[in-house]
């Protein structure tokens, strides 16, 4: 187990040796990132099968970190005027944070690979890059809710810059706009994690203290419910909740295919598992918020669908999809059943991957080759036969994304909507609309991007192009597209195969998630949502 | 490059009369001082214990000030015909010498103190009392060293020298006296720096306005100090602190304080006294601007806090007069002076930033909104120090965190702006940073942690400061609110008070950001201007690179100590 702290060092060390490589070559800061982003996964991957899953999170580290002096009184003696530590840097590691953890150095290692190709100022972007993941992983492994914040906004600084020096289209006002939705989130969660603390005179902010607190008679559950709002929705700005998702589109977007990887992959569920954490500190203020949140989810996952239907743009229709499919991951968690929040848990790691995956082919193997992402241009042209890689990998991660048997989205939404149902018929009904919603959206993108009408030979494209109306722009080729490298293909293949290795076996990561779901904090909340 | 030689400053006979003046002055504030400031050092809301502080402080106090008259006489006497830089460099080193010394004992002082566990309050209070001014007066001298064209360097050096004095001295004095005698030492000082380049205009302009602004400022405060001292009798802050809590509120109270917090506001440039501000941070060499946003902003605070913590809690002796439910103590007024100019910063602050294109003037914009933060914080200690709060010294270390770690990103990021300057970059407008990163890695990655600082991103000191002043102030409000006796006595308006400024705070926060990246914009994202008309990649990798900044040693240290000291405050930040 011990091996998990090791994931937030070696990420910072390898920001660092990415900037001082990325001095020497381009070269050199791709293969140092690579190599530590690796070395995260390595760590994970052997904390991973040691892990032995239990209620209670297994504590790594614990160093006391911020305190108060004590008051003067002289009468006092010994250890009654030593200083009393209010915050902890107390990382923990349950089955969800394990989950999630392992996620993370899978998405690192495919970000860099898809970013194999980054030439400018790579190292300053393999640093930004590594740090936002060190940040993250330091979300995942937190006890303490202070921690757990310092981390979250180590997480958002980097997003910026990624958007903004590297990203394409609109790229200043998308990493604007993502950046500024993402701080006002974490202000609201400030706000909140301040208040709790100061409301419950909670002994410090490890998240055993503040529940403990919460829990005792000390605050009453209507007080709570305004704390529990300011966590929950600035967690759930991240998490791209309707109406506060507008940043997700736009700035994945913008973003530069290995950021906007990331900021599908697990940026998004930095916020849901924020919000997973904080119902679970104030489980007797959640039923008053529960309505609110369902109603938001279920209409993020109809209204993202719907308006990803309408998209031309290659990539707005990835990025509203991510809307849509963290709404689902928002109805888990409002239904809080166990199941649901066990299907939660599962579609956060699900939709990591896929989301990753789906980005990866728009950005790189097709946007990048092709120099656009409008569906009409691409309609033009049989991108199959061009790219056949890109087409059987984007075919499958629809269909994973789709939620079909064999891949990873499917146990996930199951478990969703099943759980969803044994709270309120209603919700899982609703849900379920978002279902044939995505499978058109997804089935559109795959026609129009990859079986466009031209046919035939390189000839046939080109008079099937001319004969494209004049207003929808053309999309010619006037020379044999780039080949998938290498990194590509190995990139795609992790991805590729993490996502049906837990679409076929759930349990590998349940067996880990359920145990976790047993800790009384989380049967608390299950308890007082489902009364 | 030559300087005229005959300057009045350097004639023998004004310089006669001038060092004669000084070191008179000098002296009488330091006897009169040091006796003033043991006093206040031992009853500072505490604890620091009596043995400890007697060899300190006397030498503590006055080092500065002997290493000023020391450097001007060092500068006339022996260096008279030397080159600019040699005098520049002497001033510097005697300067430095005489900050460096106090704070090294200091922090033995404290380190020793440390190593007893019941002694760790006392020797908190020490290290906040002690080292924020020193060590922010330094890193200014350390960048003007490195950085400064200007004429006179000895005397620039001296009244540096003089303002740390009276801005150290400000922080230990206990009765409304010597506050204003100190008060002045630093602003007379303060007013010359700003207007000390005397081949730019807009640097005698900064000067004027700052002078003329802090003139009428001062005549409030002396004109409120003054009604005070009608009000009650005396002028030492314990004595008036009973007088006013056995008598009920007047309204002629009310005058005197809105004229003492109007003198505060101007002196901690808080909205809406604020509008010397700008225009004084924008026109002052850069080294002079530093110490006007750094250590005499620390001492303007530190000293509102000391006056507002003493004022408004005294207690009514035994056989108090009937006055003393009505008193100034037992009511909430004073805090609803508070309430102005935190709101009015917060938002003024914040709101005129995003208009500015001027680095110095953004800079200056956020100071406001920054006081309107540390106002919240003095605000905090002020209440923490009540009949029935938790008097544990928290608050009052929060607040000198907050200032020190403040003082250290401002000071870092006019010492970029400085060290630009110097190698004949114009460093004015925002659009002047372009392509910083690749003109200077080196002032891209310091400036990055100073405006993270400031914007209060973690792990960096300036979002731990902000954090423990939310935390300090709702945990506050939330003692009011159980507390009974405190509920009777306002305590509704108080912590009313206290859960608004910290959400407004924290929302202002999200504003700030942006103006904050709007400098990281340019500095690490916009290429610099192609000198021809080229917009391409190689165009602007050619202009980046040949702007490219050499960083003086002196200075790249400066800036080193207040990037990494950011860095380590903010992960131990309480310690």
């Amino acid at each position: 187990m011990s091996s998990l702290p090791w994931t937030i060092y070696l990420s910072f060390l390898g920001a660092a040796a990415a900037l001082a490589a990325g001095k020497r070559s381009a070269r050199a800061a791709r293969w140092v990132a690579l190599a530590f982003a690796l070395a995260g996964l390595g760590a994970t991957a052997l904390a991973a099968f040691s892990f032995v899953p239990g209620a209670a999170p297994q504590v790594l580290v614990d160093v006391p970190w911020l305190s108060l002096l004590p008051a003067v009184d002289p009468s006092l003696a010994g250890d009654a005027g030593a200083p009393r530590v209010f915050a902890r840097y107390l990382l923990a590691a349950d089955g969800i944070s394990m989950t999630l953890a392992l996620l993370t150095g899978v998405a690192a290692v495919a970000g860099i690979l898809f970013s194999w190709n980054i030439e400018r100022r790579a190292g300053d972007f393999f640093a930004l890059f590594l740090a936002l993941i060190g940040g993250v992983y330091g979300v995942f492994l937190s006890a303490d809710a202070l921690l757990l914040f310092v981390f979250y906004e180590i997480a958002i600084v980097p997003k910026y810059f990624l958007v903004a020096i590297w990203g394409s289209t609109n790229r200043q006002y998308g990493a604007m706009k993502l950046v500024l939705y993402s701080f006002a989130g974490s202000a609201a969660v400030l706000a909140g994690l301040v208040w709790a603390f100061a409301a419950t005179g909670a002994a410090d902010f490890s998240f055993a203290s503040l529940a403990a607190a919460a829990a005792s008679a000390k605050l009453a559950p209507a007080a709570a419910v305004p704390i529990l709002a300011l966590l929950f929705f600035g967690f759930a700005t991240l998490a791209g909740m309707f109406p506060l998702h507008t940043w997700a589109p736009t700035g994945h977007v913008a973003a530069p295919t290995g950021a906007s990887m990331l900021l599908a992959g697990v940026v998004m569920k930095l916020g849901a598992y924020g919000c997973l954490r904080s119902a679970a500190l104030f489980p007797d203020a959640f039923p008053a918020i529960q309505p609110v949140v369902a109603a938001l989810a279920l209409a993020g996952i109809v209204y993202a669908g719907l308006i990803a239907l309408k998209q031309t743009d290659f990539k707005f229709v990835i990025g509203y999809s991510s809307v849509s499919h963290m709404g689902f991951v928002l109805l888990g968690l409002a239904a809080a059943t166990p199941r649901a929040l066990a299907g939660s848990v599962l579609q956060m790691f699900s939709h990591g991957v896929v989301a990753g995956l789906l980005f990866a082919v728009v950005g790189r193997m097709v946007y990048e080759r092709t120099h656009t992402r409008d569906l009409r241009a691409l309609s033009t042209l049989p991108l199959h036969r061009h790219l056949p890689f890109a087409a059987v990998v984007f075919v499958l991660a629809g269909v994973a994304s789709m939620g079909f048997p064999g891949f990873s989205g499917f146990p996930a939404e199951l478990l969703i909507l099943t759980g969803a149902w044994e709270h309120s018929k209603l919700w899982a009904v609703a849900a379920a609309v978002g279902i044939p919603v995505a499978a058109a959206f997804t089935l559109r993108a795959v026609s129009l991007a990859f079986f466009g009408k031209g046919s035939g030979s390189e000839a046939g494209t080109a008079a099937g192009a001319t004969g494209a109306g004049a207003a929808a722009p053309v999309l010619e080729l006037h020379e044999p597209l780039p080949p998938i490298t290498l990194a590509e293909k190995a990139g795609a293949g992790l991805l590729l195969t993490v996502s049906v290795v837990i679409g076929l076996r759930p349990d590998l990561l349940l067996q880990w998630i359920e145990p976790a779901l047993n800790s009384p904090l989380f049967q608390a909340l299950a308890t007082a949502a489902n009364k | 490059m030559s300087f005229p030689k005959s300057d009045i400053i350097t004639s023998p006979r004004v310089v006669k009369t001038l060092l004669s003046v000084f070191a008179f002055g000098a002296l009488l504030l330091c006897a009169g001082g040091s006796i003033d400031a043991l006093d206040a050092f031992v009853r500072h809301g505490s604890n620091v214990n009596g043995p400890l502080t007697p060899p300190l402080a006397f030498p503590f106090l006055i080092a500065p000030a002997v290493g000023a008259l020391f450097a001007l006489v060092l500068d006339l006497v022996w260096l008279k015909n030397a080159a600019r830089l040699t005098r520049l460099r002497a001033a510097t080193a005697v300067g430095a010498i005489s900050l460096a010394v106090p704070l090294l004992v200091a922090i033995g002082f404290v380190a020793a103190m440390s190593s007893d566990p019941y002694l760790i309050p006392c020797a908190s209070t020490l290290l906040y009392l002690t080292c924020p001014i020193y060590a922010l007066t330094l890193l200014t001298l350390l960048i003007t060293a490195g950085t400064s064209r200007l004429e006179n360097p000895a005397e620039h050096v001296a009244l540096t020298l003089f303002a740390a004095a009276g801005c150290q001295w400000m922080l230990f004095s206990g009765n409304l006296l010597f506050a204003f005698v100190t008060l002045e030492l630093a602003s007379l000082s303060l007013y010359i720096l700003a207007g000390f380049d005397k081949r730019d205009p807009r640097s005698a302009e900064a000067g004027l306005k700052y002078f003329l602004y802090g003139g009428t400022a001062a005549a409030f405060l002396l004109f409120g100090f003054s009604l005070l001292y009608g009000l009650t009798g005396t002028i030492e802050f314990d004595a008036m602190a009973r007088a006013l809590a056995e008598q009920p509120v007047t309204p002629l109270l009310l005058v005197a304080l809105a004229m003492v917090f109007a003198g505060f506001g101007y002196k901690v440039a808080a909205a809406p006294f604020h509008l010397w501000a700008p225009d004084a941070y924008e026109g002052a060499p850069a080294p002079s601007a530093a110490l006007i946003a750094s250590a005499s902003k620390v001492a303007g605070f530190g000293l509102l806090a000391n006056f507002a913590a003493r004022l408004f809690n005294g207690t009514a002796s035994a056989d108090a007069p009937a006055g003393a439910a009505a008193s100034i103590a037992a009511r909430a007024d004073w805090v609803l002076f508070f309430a102005v100019l935190i709101t009015a910063s917060l938002l003024l602050g914040n709101i005129a930033a995003l208009a500015q294109k001027n680095v110095r003037r953004l800079l200056a914009y956020s100071a406001i909104a920054h006081a309107g933060v540390l106002l919240l914080a003095v605000l905090v200690s002020a209440l923490s120090n009540k009949a029935g709060g938790v008097a544990d010294g928290n608050a009052d270390r929060t607040l000198f965190y907050y200032l020190f770690t403040y003082g250290l990103a401002t000071v870092g990021a006019f010492g970029v702006l400085a060290v630009m300057e110097r190698a004949g970059a114009p460093a004015r407008n925002l659009r002047d940073l372009a392509g910083l990163w690749r003109r200077s890695p080196f002032l891209g990655g310091t400036l990055l942690v100073f405006i993270l600082s400031l914007a209060g991103i973690p792990p960096l000191a300036g979002f731990m400061a902000k954090f423990l002043v939310f935390a300090g102030a709702l945990r506050t409000a939330a003692a009011t609110t159980a507390n009974p006796l405190a509920a009777a006595t306002g305590g509704t308006i108080i912590s009313g008070v206290l859960y608004a400024a910290t959400l407004l705070a924290i929302a202002a926060s999200v504003v700030a950001l942006y103006y904050y990246l709007q400098i990281l914009k340019q500095a690490f994202i916009e290429d610099a201007p192609a000198a021809g008309a080229g917009d391409n990649a190689a165009a602007g990798d050619a202009a980046n690179t040949a702007g490219a900044i050499k960083t003086p040693l002196s200075a790249g240290i400066a800036l080193v100590l207040a990037a990494a000291l950011l860095v380590v405050l903010g992960i131990w930040a309480t310690f």
